[in-house]
């Protein structure tokens, strides 16, 4: 079976994530993002692919969300409650209570100030977010009897996880967004090594390397600092959750050091409302902020105030945070409008902005002008600012999360299509990972792992995980120490666990497979084993045994001489470690054993196995009886060989 | 010990060595040994688990109620008035007269001065110091009450297991650690530094003296229980036992050794507590401590998540705190009752919500009883440490009196309320649906936020907070530990108001309330005891077996007759005691093993006629992960490779003539001579073979060798052997 993994959304760009990733029988969608530069149908995902028929309970098993940003949550409502899917949602604790914060700022935006006709309505999101069942990072979540799912930490932005999935044997991690370098308030997304077929990941920054970002934030900070000091006003266009806390965090540090008195603003309730949130999940934040509830919660804002719109024109420097990020409507929008065109004030802008937002459009290059809808112009005189530390993983946060799952396979999605082109080359070249970066409304499919699920007997366990040491090169020190020393080279003892399953696998009608040992598979079937061996007796003629004696021992000669027919072993034993290569060849006085081949010295007048006819000088043969099992058969011939070529081979 | 002969039954381990079989014993069966069935809320049970080889520790508790016969510090006047006749003297003054009068004092009633007055050493479970710390493997902790004896096993050398434990409970734990270390320091401070020796009232002639209540509690029934006092831990072994805790989330998994997977599961007793599920190779565990089905702050009893495992270990042993009344009152429970519920009428029984509302009403009688006690300008003391009843009985009372108009401050003190004040709000991932709900709604989590801020509530870290003297107001309501009266600030609070009749102390039942007042007497204040929800309830225990459906259950002794089960049970019931150790016997013969596709392409079936089976060698690694076998076609090109068509293991007798006409057909021939083996085996005969070459085949009874002069026709032989046998 293949995983099949359908991209409805964020294929080759940046936007509405979604992809429907179907396995073993189980269809999940990750993330129901939107568009935020389109105002058409191209602002949700094409869910009419999932189900032609629109029947997207029985499509989908569930729907996991990573986090509460729009491009991944924002077509949610309009999924559950439009479209009518009434499965189990998923997302973690934190999502789950701000989501509905972000999605009712939308509504607002679209229909107060935009004037559009609502994709959804504030009961919508109520309902919407009914459905969802909250999860803690790490908890095993099982859906159903065969899915599993758990999230893991992801940094970016509070609540942010990716999700591992599991059905099977088979196993996905799909990222969402992710960030693996901590910031100010959050930690670095964090994963166990993991057994995966794929691996789905973001790729915003598919070929940036960034540095520290400390010089970045200090340079932030000094741009504020030196426009409220000219009187300025300073106006951060953010999206309510996430980058605001971010920068207050760092702001309010530094008024304290600074000690200044500027106020801060917040354009809604909705910020001031957002940190209460981040104060009761302040578990979810970086070390550093979480070590500090008990004493003043970092989300304790002291020099935050409530902006009221009839501030905007008041005299005085003053800095604002203002919805939306990328100044594609709503109050940041009013508020740039009105405060774009003078010199003393600044604007900063976050590292990302959409294509076809204002956002966009002051990133691109310096505009004196910018043309605000077809009719209407504005003069942009203030100064910019723009942001560069940004909650996503750079290119070498990717290969490095990539390589720690090492998963059989890569999806990239979520970034711009010849940067991914460029990440993908350098997935499979360096890694050697296959890895693909599909467009919109592709579907890639991929082999999954299974597993066939069998009994197994305990003493084929317990005989598995016995310890098998394999000596190699155990060299004869006790026996004839003196020997070796002199002449040769010492062996360094080499030992290795080689444990091997060895089994069987009976197969029964009407019965679980199961695995025995070999030893009880006898005593299952009731049957006495036969044992068929083989056996080779043959001659090796004592002269040239002699001659090898003289050249290979010559130290000791008169010794050996006395001990006569014993010490021909001993002989056979240095050749054979000479002329066979690998071989465990063990020498144990009586016998020279080779895996299950041994050979010995062959005393009696007529052996059964002496079929070779006897040498001529039949009374200078020494007679040598080898028997082994049909395991070693080649090996056995081979030795025989090596033997008998000694015989016949020195004459 | 029927269980023993289990041990000889399977044949194949009859001849193993004896080390070698304790070594099977090990790991076929499982032991379970009851250290300790605790008693109540505070003193949680203690258990050893062998399973897998591994030796598991459950919980590690104190008896903090072992305390009251120590004498609290003396404060105020009183401290003056006690010098003159208290234990505290230096006992080198004592002489014979004095002794005597004490001797007399045995046998009648206790009094304040019957108290120890020294620095109080702390009693761990009885029977955990017999047993030798550095073989336990693994620990897990339920309860922050189940953590408290852990820095005496972590500072001990050689002390080398896993301790898990919930976030939350690790973090409780250390809370109410750090908070008793600091309330000992005043004893420290009023005895001096304690000598590390052996202390006086431990000594026999010393403990002789004392009432035989008193002694009882140091040396326990049996007078086993002397090892198991210790002198109390310092912060410093506070902080390393909490390094050495690897803490986890609900439902989050670890693996053990690559054998255990473990999982910690809300029990719903307090925010944080947790059951456990440990899943191994060969049997699937379900650990059950004292659990509630419907908290009103925790995170519900996960009861689904235990469901389908092969055993159950019933720890919950409140029901048996709360016994002494349903002894003759209530009928006993059988199975009978329970045996034609279905299942969804068992899963219903356990969620009723009547225990739910009965202990808010225990609470609003509290409150008005407060209430009460304030309009006759007196105080009200809660020495109650029970964080679920603390934080609700703060929601409650404040509640009520918003609504009676009563102006009275709230205060609570001790060392680490405001950070556990704090904590609380922060863990809404560990709390009941309604909590989260607030979460989601964006309120605080519990109501003492708000309280705070609005200065109806006041945290202080000790009774002489400088904030504190301040801010004094009387009547007031304080909360504040201990609940055993002889530590912290209560001491203080009941030598101030013991003799206002109006005044209100509230109690939880379930201790010796007669003995814990004993310093404080004559005692003018009211007491209310009062008992709340510590587990489940006696007739919730069956229908929740039912539920989970586990093969094989193991009760508490003093349940049996409690729960009674007929014949017809689906499962197999064990009853263990304190200190013997119960051996289960093994549910499946065999172990699961996942087999790797690859390796599974390589089969070879060989199909056994007569037996109706399908069999094929199969050779990898096998690896132990995540509670499973595995098995992989290891990574070097096996060098079975060669041999892999021929079989290597035979049975069956092989029949001559067969043999002959298949040697035939490979153009062999070959001629049978019958006769007295080269060996002495009787029934060997010899064949040989003389064209085309010259070979022998030596058939005994339980084996045959063939001699060949060269591979190829030895070769042949074995083949024209292997057809006529069967083989694998």
């Amino acid at each position: 079976m293949a995983i099949e993994c359908l991209v409805l959304g964020a294929g080759q760009q940046v936007g509405k994530s979604c992809v429907v990733v179907s396995m073993n029988g189980k269809r999940i969608m990750f993330d129901c993002g939107m568009d935020m530069a389109y105002h058409d149908h191209r602002r949700h995902p094409d869910f009419s692919r999932i189900s032609e028929y629109g029947d997207f309970d029985k499509a989908l098993t569930c729907i996991v969300i990573t986090h509460f940003h729009l491009d991944h949550i924002g077509a949610l409502p309009y999924f559950t409650e439009v479209c009518g899917y009434r499965g189990p949602i998923y997302m973690t604790y934190p999502t789950k209570a701000l989501a509905p914060s972000m999605l009712e700022d939308y509504r607002k935006v679209m229909v107060e100030r935009r004037g559009e006709e609502e994709q959804f309505t504030s009961e919508h999101i109520v309902e919407c977010m009914k459905k969802v069942i909250a999860v803690d990072v790490k908890q095993t979540v099982q859906v159903d009897k065969d899915l599993m799912i758990r999230a893991y930490y992801a940094g970016h932005v509070l609540g942010a996880a990716m999700f591992y999935t599991k059905v099977g044997d088979s196993a996905i991690v799909y990222t969402g967004d992710y960030n693996m370098t901590p910031d100010r308030h959050l930690g670095a997304a964090q994963i166990d090594r993991l057994q995966l077929d794929l691996l789905i990941t973001e790729s915003t920054y598919a070929t940036t390397i960034r540095d520290s970002k400390y010089g970045r934030e200090a340079e932030f900070l000094k741009a504020v600092h030196k426009c409220v000091l000219g009187g300025g006003k300073v106006l951060i266009p953010t999206f309510a959750l996430g980058r605001a806390q971010e920068l207050c965090i760092l702001l309010e540090d530094y008024w304290e050091r600074m000690n200044l008195k500027i106020p801060i603003y917040f354009s809604s309730g909705l910020t001031m409302q957002a940190n209460m949130y981040y104060k009761m999940l302040i578990s979810w934040t970086s070390q550093k902020v979480k070590e500090t509830y008990s004493t003043r919660n970092a989300f304790d804002f002291k020099h935050v105030l409530n902006f009221d719109r009839s501030m905007i024109s008041a005299p005085g420097p003053c800095v604002l945070f203002a919805t939306p990020g990328w100044i594609s409507g709503g109050f940041s929008l009013e508020v740039f409008k009105q405060w774009a065109p003078s010199e003393m004030n600044l604007i900063t802008l976050p590292g990302y902005c959409a294509a076809g937002t204002i956002g966009h459009k002051l990133m691109s290059g310096k505009p004196s002008k910018i043309d605000l809808d077809k009719d209407t112009q504005l003069d942009v005189r203030c100064q910019i600012h723009q942001l560069s530390f940004s909650p996503h993983t750079d290119a070498k946060g990717i290969m490095d999360l990539v390589k720690f799952l090492s998963p059989k396979h890569v999806i990239l999605v979520h970034g711009e299509k010849p940067k991914m082109a460029t990440l993908k080359g350098r997935i499979y070249s360096e890694l050697g990972i296959r890895c693909d970066d599909p467009a919109n409304n592709e579907t890639v499919c991929i082999p999954s792992t299974h597993h066939v699920e069998v009994g197994a007997s305990n003493t084929f366990i317990r005989s598995s995980l016995n310890p098998n040491f394999n000596f190699s090169k155990m060299s004869s020190e006790d026996e004839s120490d003196s020997r070796l020393k002199d002449g040769k080279f010492m062996p360094w003892l080499q030992v290795k666990d080689e444990r091997a399953a060895e089994g069987i696998l009976v197969e029964e009608k009407g019965k679980r497979a199961k695995i025995v040992h070999l030893d009880e598979f006898l005593l299952m079937l009731g049957e006495k084993k036969h044992d068929i061996r083989f056996a080779y007796c043959f001659p090796i003629n004592t002269d040239n045994l002699e001659d090898t004696k003289s050249t290979d021992v010559s130290s000791s000669s008169n010794a050996l001489s006395v001990s006569g027919r014993s010490s021909w072993l001993p002989m056979l034993y240095i050749k054979l470690s000479d002329e066979l290569s690998g071989g465990n060849i063990q020498y144990f006085g009586e016998q020279i054993q080779v895996e299950s081949f041994s050979v010995s010295l062959c005393l009696k007048d007529r052996c059964p196995y002496r079929i070779v006819d006897s040498p001529p000088n039949k009374c200078e043969a020494v007679f040598f009886c080898c028997a082994w099992s049909i395991a070693d058969e080649k090996l056995a011939w081979k030795i025989i060989s090596i033997l008998e070529n000694r015989n016949y081979g020195t004459l | 010990m029927y269980f023993l002969d289990l041990f000889c039954q399977p044949g194949e381990f009859k001849g193993l060595p004896y080390l070698q079989r304790q070594i099977f014993v090990l790991f076929i069966f499982m032991k379970f040994t009851c250290l300790s069935k605790g008693g109540g809320f505070h003193f949680p049970p203690c258990h050893v688990l062998n399973v897998c080889g591994f030796r598991i520790l459950f919980d590690c508790p104190l008896d903090l109620s072992a305390l009251t016969i120590f004498s609290p510090v003396p404060t105020g006047y009183r401290a003056v008035v006690d010098e003159k006749d208290s234990d505290c003297q230096p006992y080198s003054t004592l002489d014979s007269d004095c002794v005597t009068w004490k001797r007399q004092k045995i046998g009648k009633p206790l009094d304040a001065n019957d108290l120890i007055c020294a620095v109080p050493w702390y009693k761990i479970v009885k029977y955990l110091h017999l047993w030798n710390v550095s073989f336990i493997d693994v620990v897990l902790i339920s309860s922050p009450m189940g953590m408290l004896g852990l820095p005496f096993l972590t500072r001990i050398k050689g002390f080398s297991a896993k301790i898990y434990a919930t976030e939350v409970t690790a973090r409780l734990g250390q809370l109410m650690m750090e908070d008793l270390v600091s309330m000992h320091m005043e004893f420290r401070q009023f005895y001096g530094p304690e000598g590390s020796t052996f202390p006086r009232w431990m000594e026999e002639e010393e403990l002789d003296l004392r009432p035989s209540a008193l002694r009882e509690v140091v040396l326990g029934k049996d007078g086993a229980e002397l090892g198991g006092w210790m002198p109390l831990y310092s912060a410093a072994d506070v902080k390393h036992c909490l390094q050495k805790v690897q803490t986890l989330r609900y439902a989050e998994e670890v693996c053990y050794n690559g054998k255990l997977v473990i999982k910690a599961f809300s029990s719903g007793l307090e925010i944080g507590t947790c059951n456990w599920s440990i899943n191994g190779p060969k049997r699937d565990i379900a650990f059950i401590s004292s659990s509630i089905f419907v908290p009103a702050h925790a995170m519900s009893f996960d009861y689904h998540a235990l469901q389908g495992k092969d055993i159950v270990l019933y720890s919950d042993l409140s029901s048996l705190d709360t016994m002494e009344g349903i002894e003759d009152g209530y009928s006993f429970l059988t199975t009978d009752s329970f045996s034609t519920l279905s299942w969804e009428e068992s899963a219903q029984s356990l969620l009723n919500t009547s225990e739910h509302l009965e202990e808010r009403e225990k609470l609003y009688y509290l409150c008005s009883c407060a209430a009460d006690s304030l309009k006759a300008s007196g105080s009200v003391l809660i020495p109650i440490n029970r964080l679920g009843t603390f934080i609700q009985l703060l929601e409650q009372i404040s509640a009520s009196l918003e609504s009676s108009s009563l102006k009275v401050p709230i205060y609570v003190i001790s060392s680490v309320a405001e950070e556990l004040l704090a904590y609380t709000n922060v863990i809404p991932e560990w709390l009941c649906k309604e909590r989260q709900e607030k979460l989601f709604s964006g309120e605080p989590l519990f109501a003492h936020v708000e309280l705070i801020k609005d200065n109806k509530l006041h945290v202080f870290p000790t009774v002489h907070s400088p904030k504190l003297l301040i801010n004094w107001q009387e009547p007031c309501i304080v909360f504040c530990p201990h609940w055993c009266l002889r530590l912290g600030p209560v001491v203080h609070l009941l030598h101030r108001w013991s003799g206002d009749p109006n005044s209100l102390l509230v109690l939880e039942s379930g201790h010796d309330a007669q003995l814990a007042l004993l310093p404080f007497q004559p005692m003018e204040m009211k007491v209310l005891q009062c008992s709340f929800l510590s587990g489940i309830k006696l007739p919730k225990i069956l229908p929740l077996l039912n539920v989970l459906q586990p093969k094989i259950t193991l009760l508490p002794e003093d349940l049996r007759q409690k729960v009674r089960f007929t014949n017809v049970n689906p499962f197999s019931v064990f009853h263990y005691s304190e200190n013997k150790t119960l051996i289960i016997p093994s549910l499946k013969d065999s172990s699961e093993l996942e087999i790797a596709t690859d390796l599974a392409f390589q089969f070879q079936w060989r199909n056994l006629k007569h037996e109706n089976m399908n069999i094929t060698r199969l050779k990898g690694e096998l690896h132990v992960a995540h509670g499973k076998h595995w098995l992989h076609s290891g990574n070097k090109p096996s060098k079975s490779n060669s041999s892999k068509s021929r079989p290597l293991l035979h049975w069956g007798t092989p029949d001559l003539e067969t043999l002959l006409s298949i040697l035939s057909k490979m153009g062999i021939n070959a001629s049978v001579e019958q006769g007295v083996g080269v060996e002495g085996s009787k029934k060997a005969c010899i064949v040989h073979v003389h064209d085309p070459k010259k070979a022998l085949i030596e058939i005994g009874d339980t084996g045959t060798v063939i001699s060949a002069v060269d591979e190829n026709l030895a070769s042949l032989i074995f083949e024209a052997m292997d057809s006529i046998l069967d083989g694998i």
